[in-house]
């Protein structure tokens, strides 16, 4: 059966330089589109990605990341921030890796960029005060 | 030009009073200089807010009928264990304080989702709460088990009672290792990837009371949302720490005791926090008001960022293995401008000590003080200064015989 899955992948800074993506195609026949990627090579990846192939494929493509220490997760429809609940300590905007949240200087509020958000969902567990909501 | 708080006490009385907030503070000096602020300005308000974990409640919880005795025994509020080692109906609960079936770090990063610092929340927000204790027997005291249902406002003395609160400058935590770690810093992306830091800088209390002249033993304060007082020095109160040509210290230094009646407060100045992969805590509001008694106070409440020096700190290494390596300092204006070099690398600042609600802390403190709700006070007795020769001692190393390290 085919199946398509959006998913983030987190890449360790170790795993950053290597062709994990090449092996998704060649070894398991997936189809790929990325959606959003951010890769330094001694940093921390971030990708957002649809992929697509036979059910047992992919199923096998997700042992081989998690063996390779990618983090597989689903990517999630919507973040949203809760303004009344929120503190603006900011412990959110330094696991941002996609930069939707931020700053706005020099009052030194947090806000939430929707449209560069890519549902990663580090937020949601960095939040002290929980103030970070995943909507589905 | 010297006033007396005196002085400064029959203004707020009279509501002729000059109040502004440390931020301001800062234009006031460095348009008017010090002298003439000085004559200006009567009071200057300060503020921080963010996670303190020496901070904890201490309660009366009246007693049951027929009566048990919960010192000694054991006690739970919302699950979150109490310290129950004092008198029958005395209890104390820490911000840091995690159930029992917690998984902790188990999975890792843990998320601690409810502690200490949670119910303290729930307290103040008015919220039921459920206190459970088992305990044994006495001809006095024969009841051994409890279970009920409290609030905040039908309990006896319910006060806040930090140990330690008001760090005067903290450390900037970095990671140079290849992993991230999960601090009570926050999370630190690995490879200098983030630079986490954590004092309100300017509107900091401490760095606008240096050398501790308005801050003492029995300072009126603002905390939690109401007022309080400062009990003592603080736990590992270091004032003797390194200090700029202006006296201010370029690391940890002072801090504060601080104490305050819970049932003033609000969640809005006092929230429960977890902090991931390191336990919960809580957000503590502070703010001290600063009697502008002469120049030299003027002076040290217009300090600003650009003066102020943090030390940055490795957190994957140096930090957690006691080491007392300083990867160089960098000025509280260009952590607030969004990033830092570290090593010759551009890493971007996160604050975690919220600087909106500093603000708004300082600015409340200036509308109690302008509508004659808060009049300041003297210290009854210094906590000890700058060249008291007291200093943050490490634990004692002497393991008893036939004891190896970890």
């Amino acid at each position: 059966m085919q199946v398509t899955h959006r998913v983030v992948l987190h890449f360790p800074p170790a795993v950053s330089g290597k062709p994990i993506v090449y092996h998704l195609v060649r070894d398991y026949n997936l189809i790929f589109n990325i959606l959003k990627a951010s890769i330094g090579l001694e940093d921390q990846g971030l990708m957002v990605m649809e992929l697509s192939g036979e059910e047992a494929d992919y199923r096998k493509a997700t042992d081989f990341l998690a063996k390779r220490g990618v983090r597989l997760q689903p990517l999630y429809q919507d973040i949203r921030k809760d303004d009344e609940s929120c503190v603006d300590c900011g412990a959110c905007v330094g696991v941002c890796p996609s930069e939707a949240l931020k700053f706005e200087r020099p009052e030194m509020k947090v806000v939430l960029d929707p449209d560069s958000c890519v549902a990663c969902a580090e937020c949601v567990t960095a939040c002290p005060v929980r103030a970070m909501k995943l909507t589905f | 030009m010297t006033k007396t708080l005196e002085e400064i006490n029959e203004k707020i009385r009279r509501g002729k009073v000059v109040v502004v907030t440390a931020e301001e503070m800062v234009e006031v000096v460095r348009e008017q200089g010090a002298a003439k602020a000085a004559q200006r300005v009567d009071v200057v308000t300060t503020g921080t807010f963010g996670a303190m974990c020496s901070s904890g409640v201490m309660m009366n919880l009246g007693h049951s009928r027929p009566r048990i005795k919960l010192g000694g025994g054991r006690v739970t509020l919302n699950g979150v264990p109490a310290y129950a080692g004092l008198a029958a109906a005395d209890i104390y609960l820490g911000a840091t304080a995690i159930p029992d079936e917690d998984p902790r770090n188990a999975v890792y990063p843990g998320e601690f989702r409810y502690g200490g610092g949670h119910v303290i929340e729930d307290l103040v927000a008015g919220r039921q709460v459920l206190l459970e204790a088992a305990t044994y027997g006495t001809d006095c005291y024969p009841r051994r088990q409890l279970a009920t249902w409290i609030t905040l406002e039908e309990l006896n003395e319910v006060y806040l009672f930090n140990p330690r609160n008001g760090y005067q400058n903290y450390n900037i935590a970095v990671n140079r290792s290849d992993r991230t770690i999960y601090t009570y810093m926050g999370t630190l992306q690995a490879n200098l990837g983030s630079a986490n830091y954590c004092s309100a800088g300017q509107l900091s209390p401490l760095f606008n009371d240096p050398f501790y002249r308005a801050t003492g033993i029995g300072t009126r304060i603002f905390l939690g949302g109401g007022i309080g007082y400062v009990a003592w020095q603080g736990t590992q109160h270091s004032p003797g720490a390194k200090r700029t040509d202006k006296g201010l210290p370029m690391g940890g230094a002072g801090t504060l005791a601080v104490i305050g009646d819970l049932k003033q407060m609000s969640v809005r100045h006092l929230r429960g926090a977890s902090l991931r992969g390191y336990g919960t805590s809580l957000m503590v509001g502070l703010g001290i008001p600063i009697p502008v008694l002469d120049e030299e106070v003027a002076a040290q409440t217009g300090v600003s960022d650009a003066e102020i020096l943090a030390p940055i700190v490795d957190y994957s290494e140096a930090y957690p293995s006691r080491e007392p390596e300083v990867m160089g300092h960098v000025s509280y204006a260009q952590l607030k401008s969004g990033s830092i070099e570290v090593e010759g690398k551009t890493v971007p600042t996160t604050p975690l000590s919220s600087y909106p609600r500093a603000r708004e802390i300082a600015e409340l403190v200036k509308e109690w003080i302008g509508s004659g709700t808060l009049e300041l006070t003297a210290p009854v007795a210094p906590i000890p200064g700058a060249d008291s020769g007291v200093a943050v001692r490490p634990m004692p190393d002497h393991p008893p015989s036939g004891t190896a390290a970890e």
